[in-house]
């Protein structure tokens, strides 16, 4: 028994002194991060994406002279970085990895910075649960037969891959098996209704599900009636028209022949026409599968759901990147170049940057993260949320400053574990400290509230969020915690200037202004030496809890 | 594990409301200062009309209508489920239900509610948001609706939230296209502390924390005061509201471990009975929604004990709940609604259980206006095995005719339309009141 509580303590101690020990490492070296050396073609691959960068560049400064606009100046490098991770990897920078960052020459920080965060499984883990979003939603769904962790851990590894774009989508909607072995056909198992005796994936959730997702049109009003408002238009570009309810149950009837079974998702051999009752017809009748526009694109194959992807991912059928590249945009801007991010009209008009990035993705192979690199490099994403002039929304529609956005929960979440940790916390770290992650910030996301599948919607900030910040565990535990930074700060940093540096970097992204130095110098070292960790954690707690923390900006 | 959170928590007990109010006036916070709020309160309790609420008793699971509120003593159907009589003649409950059984007189019963939604996840969407999941819009849940509706006077003076979730189970209650700012405030057990309204470090030193934040918060505010697309939203008004919420009496209302033990034990010494009577108590302090949840009602298996085993929590704690509204004079402003997801299936399984039944299932609804004894709507007590499930129910009540019932009762115009994000208005709800349940 005594030897079990001697191990026991040995371990704590282990942990409490390992742990300072690599604070204390943290804080004075700089961790040295490798990444890959570009080869030849990836520096030409990155002179490229510098030339569509500033043709985005040239096309927003024409949309300010025609708006009358003036454009808000430029942020550094460093609020850059910060907006860039908190878009495509749900985090800030870690104070290594801003170090690294630093140690950089600057014309490079940003692409130095966009190649680490490419290659990192934090980013295509967080890309793949802002997609899973758009794809199968935010809920458990069917007991059983939807494993929604096993689609985002599988949608992850191919956006890590970079599998390009097009083939991906392809997958989803052709996928046959198992919802456990082929985490695809998990699109196709969300739909079904358990406890409805044709345990069918329902075509007509599917029809909406596609559009919203590949398309960025959402058709679900014309599930129940046509378009009155014309506020949907398909057709061919040389004559649109609004849209029917036909349309949507055309659309639906590509779905008419997939079964789900023991052995999963499949096609049924005997095809299964598509029967609904529209509202203009006295009963049900067969609605043949068609699709809604640029119908010249449709192969007509016979496997309808091959059909349906072939259509969809083709080249020339615009929409599916324009959808693709909009929902890129909004993750890493807050908003889309055209909102609601899925109500992109078919015919246009579409701002100019929407088409040069659209061309740019189409002509690249589908490659998400050339696109990610591309919209990371434009002047836009340096633009201050702030300005000497009244920002009103033309500012904001034409990108003449960077939107402010409430951060989304597990945003906050990440960050919150980031910053009172030195070290980067990512796929390298430690089990434990992933363990501690994924725990603290479920239980953060679930207080907080999850803003759902309608995430580019502000939906306004809650008293509970602000209790949740002041009070909550999971700020308390990540302050006041042995094994955290902020409780050795005081006494492992070389002088106060030193501590309080490192808690704005950690916390805020950069370093803090005179004003802030001076005071914060002054408030900590007014305190005696014991009392200076508290007077750490205190100020971490301000910023933790501070507008500028809790805004994308 | 050496972990300095305990040794916070016992700091929290230091603190106290005076430290909090103290605070709040030297941090230069904005809000009311705590004497007029109350001078205002008072002034404006003497002149006010009771405010409508509602209490959601949220059975998730789904409980059998057949061992409940609609038992068919006698028939193939009941398996052996006994009923037993009422204070009302002709009405009976199921047997379990003693005490309620006692207060029937100020409880109605739709027996014939029927709904398309037939698993746990959709169904319960359904009932809390009277519609059924639609993937382009999120509809706010009964209690989110009424606080985004009735929001007078008497609403800006709590200091807490007008929407609260006791013991919330997956699914609490929430704003949907109304905002977030419209969730239910979740707590759990009324005698563990309220989570996140404790500061967790002691007043003087909670106060600094305060300067430091304004501090903080200054010059990024200042910079930004001229985005008018963010506009106010950037300002500190939560942090105001969460500091009064903090300090505020109102907050006792929460924790019924102070409460005599005789008044606990009425509503059964269970999380669910504490949390009906933290309900209550919510209620008088002027929440408008408070919804607790009793979940395990899904009996696949061995139906009979697992009804009878959550039936022995609900019943004291319901009955309770009725019986002191009506003693506090509470009970023609709160409506309480009584219910779970669906109903269970007539027929009992080879595993001795029921399985789910949208197409026929009860709801009680009590207080608020609800004419109580009334039963709206019936189920064939010898339904033909495979005949259609809508020809074994008579009078037939989808859910959100239940929706329209509460609003109606609330003054609320549920035909009105609301603007929801995807630019596509939507009435409030789409059923039609009870009338026979409301009408004197």
């Amino acid at each position: 028994m005594r030897s079990i509580t001697i191990k026991k303590d040995l371990f704590f101690l282990t942990l409490v002194f390992g742990g300072i020990a690599a604070l204390s490492f943290a804080l004075t070296r700089v961790e040295k991060i490798t990444l890959p050396k570009p080869s030849k073609a990836t520096k030409v691959a990155l002179a490229d994406v510098a030339v569509v960068a500033n043709s985005i560049d040239t096309a927003f400064a024409e949309d300010w002279v025609t708006g009358d606009l003036i454009p808000a100046d430029q942020v550094d490098n460093l609020l850059v970085a910060r907006r860039i991770s908190l878009g495509i990897a749900g985090t800030i920078p870690s104070l290594a990895e801003i170090r690294e960052f630093e140690s950089q020459p600057e014309a490079d920080q940003i692409d130095w910075w966009l190649a680490r965060l490419l290659e990192d499984r934090r980013t295509s883990n967080y890309l793949a649960e802002r997609l899973t979003r758009a794809l199968v939603g935010v809920e458990d769904g069917p007991f059983l037969i939807f494993r929604r962790r096993r689609f985002v851990s599988w949608l992850s590894d191919q956006l890590h891959l970079n599998r390009p774009y097009d083939e991906l989508v392809s997958e989803i909607l052709t996928e046959e098996g198992l919802w456990t072995d082929t985490p695809a056909v998990n699109f196709y198992t969300r739909t079904i209704t358990q406890g409805e005796e044709s345990n069918k994936p329902d075509p007509v959730l599917l029809a909406g599900r596609t559009s919203r997702a590949f398309l960025g049109m959402r058709i679900d009003c014309l599930q129940c009636h046509d378009d009155f408002l014309d506020t949907v238009e398909l057709g061919e570009a040389d004559d649109l028209r609004s849209g029917t309810q036909r349309d949507f149950h055309s659309l639906a009837a590509f779905f008419s022949d997939v079964e789900s079974s023991l052995l999963g998702i499949r096609d049924i051999e005997e095809h299964i026409p598509y029967e609904y009752q529209l509202l203009d017809e006295d009963e049900a009748s067969v609605v043949v599968p068609a699709v809604p526009f640029n119908s010249e694109l449709d192969g007509k194959e016979s496997n309808q759901r091959m059909r349906l992807a072939n259509w969809v991912t083709h080249e020339k059928n615009r929409p599916f990147a324009r959808a693709t590249v909009n929902r890129i945009w909004a993750i890493m801007f807050g908003r889309g170049l055209v909102n609601p991010i899925d109500e992109i009209p078919l015919g246009g008009p579409f701002p100019k940057v929407l088409e040069i990035l659209t061309s740019d993705f189409v002509s690249h192979g589908y490659d998400i993260h050339r696109l990610i690199r591309v919209i990371g490099t434009t002047q836009a994403m340096r633009l201050n949320s702030a300005a000497d002039f009244s920002i009103t929304q033309s500012h904001e529609d034409a990108v003449a400053v960077f939107p402010m956005l409430r951060l989304r929960p597990e945003q906050v979440a990440g960050a919150i574990g980031q910053s009172t940790s030195l070290t980067t916390i990512n796929s390298g770290s430690h089990i434990t400290t992933r363990l501690m992650k994924f725990g603290q910030q479920n239980e953060f996301v679930n207080r907080f509230g999850d803003p759902g599948e309608d995430e580019f919607s502000d939906r306004g900030e809650t008293v509970t969020q602000r209790l949740l910040l002041l009070n909550g565990e999971m700020v308390g535990e990540r302050l006041e915690n042995v094994l955290n930074a902020p409780s050795h700060l005081a006494s492992l940093s070389p002088d106060i200037d030193t501590t309080v540096d490192v808690i704005y970097l950690t916390t805020l992204t950069r370093h803090p202004n005179e004003d802030e130095r001076n005071q914060a110098v002054n408030w900590i070292s007014k305190q005696s030496r014991d009392q200076r960790s508290e007077e750490v954690i205190d100020l971490y707690w301000s910023l933790l809890n501070s507008a500028e923390f809790r805004w994308s900006h | 594990m050496l972990n300095p959170t305990n040794l916070l928590q016992k700091q929290q007990n230091h603190f106290h409301r005076r430290s909090l109010l103290k605070m709040a006036g030297l941090s230069g916070f904005s809000w009311l200062t705590p004497l007029a709020t109350r001078l205002a309160r008072n002034a404006e309790a003497d002149r006010r009309e009771k405010a409508k609420s509602l209490i959601v008793l949220w059975l998730e699971g789904a409980p059998s209508q057949l061992e409940t509120f609609d038992p068919h003593e006698g028939t193939e159907i009941a398996g052996g489920s006994k009923a037993r009589k009422t204070n009302v003649k002709d009405i009976k409950l199921g047997d379990g239900l003693q005490q309620v059984a006692e207060q029937m007189d100020h409880i109605s019963l739709i027996r014939s509610v029927t709904s398309k939604e037939g698993d746990h996840e959709r169904a319960v969407y359904n009932v809390k948001t009277g519609f059924r999941p639609d993937p382009t819009l999120v509809h706010p849940s009964i209690g989110s609706v009424i606080c985004h509706q009735l929001n007078h006077e008497h609403d800006r003076q709590i200091d807490i939230p007008r929407h609260i979730s006791i013991l919330p189970s997956n699914m609490p209650g929430r704003g949907g296209y109304l905002g977030d700012q419209f969730d239910a405030f979740k707590v759990f057990d009324p005698v563990q502390p309220i989570p996140d309204v404790s500061a967790r470090v002691e007043a003087k030193r909670q106060l600094s924390r305060l300067e430091k934040l304004k501090f903080a918060d200054r010059q990024f505010l200042k910079n930004r005061s001229n985005n008018l697309i963010v506009g106010d939203s950037l300002g500190n008004s939560n942090l105001d509201a969460a500091i009064r919420m903090m300090s505020s009496d109102q907050l006792k209302a929460f924790n019924v471990s102070q409460v005599s033990e005789s008044e606990r034990s009425q509503f059964g010494d269970t999380p669910f009975g504490r949390s009906c009577l933290a309900a209550l108590r919510l209620i008088e302090t002027g929440v408008r929604c408070v919804e607790v949840t009793l979940t395990g009602w899904d009996s696949h298996v061995n139906n009979h004990e697992i009804q009878a085993e959550r039936i022995s929590i609900l019943d004291p704690a319901y009955a309770s709940l009725i019986k002191e509204l009506k003693k506090r004079d509470l009970l023609d402003s709160t409506m309480v609604v009584c219910g779970g997801e669906f109903g269970r299936t007539p027929w009992i399984n080879p595993l001795g259980g029921r399985d789910h039944w949208p197409h026929g299932f009860s709801i009680a609804l009590a207080g608020g206006g609800i004419q109580g004894g009334r039963v709206v709507g019936e189920t064939d007590p010898n339904p033909t095995r495979g005949a259609a499930p809508k020809a074994s129910i008579k009078q037939p009540r989808p859910i959100e005719d239940v929706h329209a019932t509460v609003f109606s009762s609330m003054g609320i115009n549920f035909q009105n339309e609301l603007d929801t994000p995807i630019g596509r208005p939507m009435k409030i709800c789409e059923g039609k009141p009870v009338k026979v349940l409301l009408d004197n």
